[in-house]
């Protein structure tokens, strides 16, 4: 579905994606797990276009996107949950949710309503609340129910588990794979190395913009040097 | 002073305080969707004053009204591309200057094109008609300025509150970037806050210089940063704080006219600034940041 070939992307001179490659099927989960500063969110940024990268191409679908703008994404079912959930603070989760349906003009969203709501019966409770006033597990709910009222093919999800509670966290990934089982295909990037891999059908490890590994997700959660590198096991 | 005169100078004042308002509005909405003060915007409204003189020479009012708007929003919405627009990415101290520099290439082409002789504003008959109600009397423009300023800004929260319009411009003034992930265009929300403030601009230059008969390249700069200090003294970003911050400085600074202290009404309009800068620097309605609980 989403295919990256030799892609650099540098800030200022700087490198922060020196040249990846990497493929999302149809249908997959997929992670991309590294440290701070690897460039995985450099890597989302630059496939929903609010980075240009440097050279490379990714392709969705079969079509080039490397330089096609932001709006026209959204609009062709790529949609980003931004690290930090970025809802709109002011906007209630209602007015939130509408606007994650923004293209869609004109069309009845009742149905989409009820779908969200349905997912997160939390939401429906404070549907009238400014969504600044939502707790942090809240807000994420409400960051990817509002990029699911886009219908989106691809959702890409950057550290959808940072700064939440342990349990908050179990609810997040069990709402991952739950979008998953609606048919939606999921680009995952986490810290949490963890969870991460044990929900995704395939992962790939960046360590400072260069994909140092990739393999099945079972298979990294079982690897000897992730274990090490990322879940805190020691080496035996 | 009789009771009559106090109301009549009030009248006077709520009607100059409904024109100042509109062209806060356009300060705040452009400060609030791009955190940039539009130094430019007393300029517009100046310009819309030509604009009107020049329209009325040869076409009637109904027709030059309309026609008039649509200059001025096509001058206003020219500015944001050619001087704004390129500097989006830039720190937010060039763009500020960049509107500095709008400002007195306007002053400038303005003289240079009509002249700093003032030049006389057209009338539009039915609008200088006296009226009286009981001892009050005054030009159907002076009541009918806060009417219509009322009924625009009624019109204006409606467009932003519940429309969907409206409910992007609230999202990009709060975040660039999620809100190009929902798909919106920046560029086109940013276009729309620059005609709605142009458009209130140019109505605010009608109302306005209906009362005063003439325009000069300069006309702009004073009541272009009174308005400044209202959208402040209300809050800057907040529509009602504009709307609130420029009906007290009319009213204020007509009062301290009738009591003989015309000298120092301009001087109160920034002592007034300077005062709320030190003891409440988000203005009366000022942008709280939503805390959560």
């Amino acid at each position: 579905m989403l295919k990256i070939s030799d892609l650099y992307v540098a800030y200022g001179g700087i490198e922060a994606v020196k040249g990846i490659s990497l493929e999302v099927p149809d249908g997959a989960i997929v992670t991309l797990i590294g440290a701070n500063g690897a460039g995985k969110s450099t890597t989302l940024r630059t496939i929903c276009g609010l980075v240009k990268p440097k050279s490379g191409s990714i392709s969705y679908l079969g079509e080039e996107i490397t330089n096609v703008p932001t709006e026209q994404l959204v609009k062709k079912g790529i949609t980003l949950v931004p690290e930090g959930r970025r809802v709109f603070p002011d906007l209630t989760v209602e007015e939130n949710l509408k606007i994650g349906a923004y293209l869609r003009s004109g069309e009845d969203l009742t149905e989409d309503f009820k779908w969200i709501y349905d997912l997160f019966p939390r939401l429906k409770e404070r549907s009238w609340q400014p969504a600044g006033t939502l707790s942090g597990g809240e807000q994420q709910m409400l960051a990817v129910g509002r990029a699911l009222m886009g219908h989106p093919k691809l959702m890409m999800m950057d550290e959808p588990s940072l700064g939440l509670a342990p349990l908050v966290v179990q609810g997040i990934f069990d709402i991952i794979k739950e979008v998953h089982k609606q048919g939606v295909t999921i680009l995952l990037i986490e810290q949490n190395a963890n969870m991460a891999l044990r929900i995704a059908d395939y992962g790939y490890v960046l360590e400072t913009g260069v994909i140092t590994m990739d393999n099945t997700g079972a298979a990294l959660l079982s690897n000897e040097e992730v274990r090490a590198a990322y879940l805190g096991k020691k080496r035996k | 002073m009789s009771l009559t005169t106090i109301l009549q100078h009030c009248l006077t004042g709520i009607s100059l305080g409904g024109a100042y308002a509109l062209i806060a509005i356009g300060y705040t909405m452009v400060y609030g969707i791009l955190r940039l003060i539009n130094f430019a915007h007393g300029e517009i409204f100046m310009m819309a004053g030509y604009f009107m003189i020049f329209s009325m020479a040869s076409i009637p009012w109904f027709i030059s009204v309309p026609l008039v708007t649509a200059a001025t929003i096509i001058l206003g919405v020219a500015i944001e591309r050619a001087a704004y627009k390129p500097l989006r990415t830039a720190p937010r101290m060039s763009i500020m200057i960049s509107a500095i520099g709008v400002s007195y290439l306007l002053q400038n082409l303005a003289t240079y094109l009509f002249t700093a002789i003032p030049k006389g504003y057209p009338e539009i008959p039915f609008l200088k008609k006296i009226f009286r109600i009981g001892d009050l009397s005054a030009s159907l423009v002076t009541f009918l300025t806060p009417v219509l300023t009322i009924i625009l800004v009624f019109l204006l929260m409606q467009l932003i509150n519940h429309t969907k319009v409206g409910m992007a411009m609230r999202a990009v003034s709060k975040d660039f970037e999620t809100s190009r992930l929902m798909g919106i265009k920046i560029d086109t929300i940013i276009s729309i806050t620059f005609v709605i403030g142009s458009a209130l601009a140019a109505i605010g230059s009608i109302l306005y210089f209906t009362d005063r008969m003439s325009v000069t390249p300069f006309s702009g700069t004073l009541p272009g940063l009174k308005c400044f200090v209202a959208a402040v003294f209300g809050g800057i970003g907040s529509i009602p704080g504009a709307v609130v911050g420029g009906f007290v400085i009319g009213v204020v600074e007509t009062l301290l006219v009738a009591m003989g202290y015309s000298t120092f009404s301009d001087a109160f309009t920034f002592l007034l600034l300077i005062v709320m800068l030190l003891f409440r620097p988000t203005g009366l309605f000022g942008e709280k940041s939503t805390d959560k609980v």
